[in-house]
């Protein structure tokens, strides 16, 4: 029975591990280091450039306002959100569909979903770069305000790492579900993270959603998340706003935590009923050639 | 023994060439793109669906910052049409290399019918079908945001309407034959064109707070000035905030219009001849 554990154990460490290095290939070598650079990098600096534009055109360029490292560094830490969940999720329609190789990893001696986990973690490398690169460009040019030395660095690594893993578990749900859906122009993966940009409250607090619609924000662990990854960067500027000020680090934390949890254990039955289903329906090698 | 030919028969099969082979072929290249967006029902509740939380989303930003009301119309007629620029780069641009991908491009480039026109059939029916998303857009953002509008010259606004959209799809029959050539990363280029393009033509907030310069390179871009022009056509403020006189804006379209359709022939033009010397340019590579 131990030997079946250990054996489990390094079959998902091993598929894991492949799936990091072949998810890099394919992210990567469709060009120059240079090309692919410049690719990973202006796309998250568009987005928060449309923000900073926006802000700068209402305030007069005061940048001096608590808002707005609110909204920079939620923009920021939600680059996390698409790559994560859309690495992960992508993984399913790229072997399935282009590739036409998903039938091929099904036989193959590896857990699948150690293997889509793997293929995801070269968009979190990609997104980690764009996250750093968005947070340095700000600090140095737009006064966002972010001191080393007053850092929260424990909270913010055990932020991080929960936060990554709750992301994880999300993408691992929506590839369980991508398994039965056709490849529509619209990446399930792209359009869940759209929605989440509206309800987590990452570019504005949630006080400012209609009173109906905040619940759903409130479900959300990626609201917590942001705010944690905002406290303990900049503490005084998560704390000006209403929405969790009345909740300590450690409470965020657990909350967090707690969601990481359920969506670890929903991500484990969605798995298993989507496998079955695809398997039982012949969708493992469907080509929908949309 | 002579054979009878039935002339009814020989006036139904009768070859259709010139102009009318071109007409056709736009027609049979549209009637699918349109029938097909509208077939998929899940299409059209995403096509709404996901711009309009873009939408929301900088909503709610500029009610977080306390932005005069009227950015919150600059945004909704931002993200209608975005629909626009998302057509252009997935259904336009990325085409013809998708057609290669699927063994389509060898037949459209063996039939006995101008490219120009599958393009451009491409450009009509994609057009028609976005329009019907885009008009859905600006319905939901207003009924839902309130934005009003005060409409002054409506001639003027469907010329500017039409000459940037001409220009536009101009330009993704340009990209097309470009994206193409490109090949694998043609992908990866479509997906970067969405944000950094978003932010250069203002799609939410109006072009004239760049630099002039800025705003200037912007404009090759049709969606800057077409949308800069809608804004100061229909919002109370927009001509405080525009960049170029309307008039201006709408000469600059008309030329984007002929170098784009110009370049769209003569890429297509290169592409072609380099199909026939190479004679791998539809072969499917991964």
């Amino acid at each position: 029975m131990q030997k079946t554990s250990a054996l489990n154990s390094s079959e998902s460490l091993r598929s894991f591990w492949m799936a990091t290095w072949l998810g890099w290939q394919i992210e990567s070598n469709w060009t120059d280091p240079f090309l692919f650079a410049v690719y990973s990098i202006v796309k998250p600096l568009a987005s928060a450039g449309i923000l900073v534009v926006m802000y700068s055109i209402i305030t007069k360029g005061n940048f001096n306002t608590p808002i707005f490292p609110y909204i920079y560094f939620g923009n920021a830490f939600y680059i996390y959100v698409g790559a994560v969940m859309s690495g992960i999720s992508w993984a399913v329609i790229d072997d399935r569909e282009h590739y036409k190789t998903l039938k091929y990893m099904y036989i193959a001696p590896i857990r699948i979903p150690a293997y889509w986990l793997g293929r995801g973690v070269a968009r979190f490398l990609t997104g980690s770069i764009a996250v750093v690169i968005t947070i340095a460009f700000g600090v140095l040019f737009l006064q966002v305000p972010l001191n080393l030395a007053t850092v929260n660095w424990p909270l913010f690594f055990v932020s991080l790492i929960i936060g990554i893993a709750m992301l994880s578990m999300m993408g691992l749900i929506l590839a369980s579900i991508t398994l039965l859906i056709a490849h529509h122009f619209f990446l399930i993966g792209e359009a869940v993270a759209s929605a989440l940009y509206l309800f987590s409250g990452a570019i504005f607090p949630l006080d400012v959603l209609p009173v109906w619609l905040r619940p759903i924000g409130f479900a959300m662990p990626i609201t917590y998340w942001l705010e944690l990854m905002r406290r303990s960067l900049a503490g005084n500027v998560a704390q000006a706003f209403p929405t969790l000020a009345q909740f300590s680090n450690l409470q965020l934390l657990g909350i967090l935590l707690g969601l990481t949890l359920v969506f670890g254990v929903a991500s484990t039955f969605v798995f298993r009923f989507c496998d079955y289903r695809a398997r039982e329906q012949g969708l493992i090698d469907f080509v929908s050639n949309y | 023994m002579t054979t009878q030919i039935n002339p009814l028969a020989s006036q139904a099969y009768e070859k259709a060439t010139g102009w009318k082979l071109f007409i056709k072929t736009v027609i049979a290249r549209a009637y699918p793109r349109v029938i097909g967006q509208q077939r998929e029902k899940s299409w059209i509740f995403f096509d709404i669906f996901l711009p309009m939380l873009s939408v929301s989303a900088y909503v709610f930003v500029y009610r977080a910052i306390g932005a005069p009301e009227e950015y919150v119309g600059f945004v909704v007629i931002g993200g209608a049409m975005t629909a626009f620029w998302m057509n252009i780069m997935w259904s336009m641009s990325s085409q013809l290399y998708w057609e290669k991908e699927q063994g389509n491009l060898a037949l459209y480039i063996m039939a006995p019918n101008s490219m120009m026109a599958v393009l451009l059939g491409m450009a009509v029916g994609g057009m028609l079908a976005t329009f019907l998303r885009a008009i859905a857009i600006i319905l939901l953002g207003s009924w839902l945001f309130h934005v009003h509008y005060v409409i002054g010259n409506f001639l003027q606004l469907m010329a500017i309407f039409f000459t940037a959209m001409t220009a536009l799809y101009g330009m993704g029959m340009m990209s097309a034959s470009l994206f193409l050539l490109l090949s694998r990363e043609a992908d990866h280029l479509a997906q970067l064109a969405t944000e950094p393009v978003y932010l250069v033509s203002g799609m939410y907030f109006p072009i004239s707070s760049f630099n002039f310069w800025v705003a200037a390179a912007a404009s090759v871009i049709p969606l800057t000035l077409g949308l800069d022009a809608i804004r100061q056509l229909i919002f109370q403020s927009g001509a405080t905030l525009g960049f170029l006189n309307v008039s201006l804006e709408l000469e600059i379209l008309l030329g984007l219009c002929i170098t784009f359709l110009f370049g769209a022939r003569t890429l297509l033009g290169y592409m072609e001849r380099l199909a026939i010397r190479e004679g791998r340019l539809t072969e499917s590579r991964r």
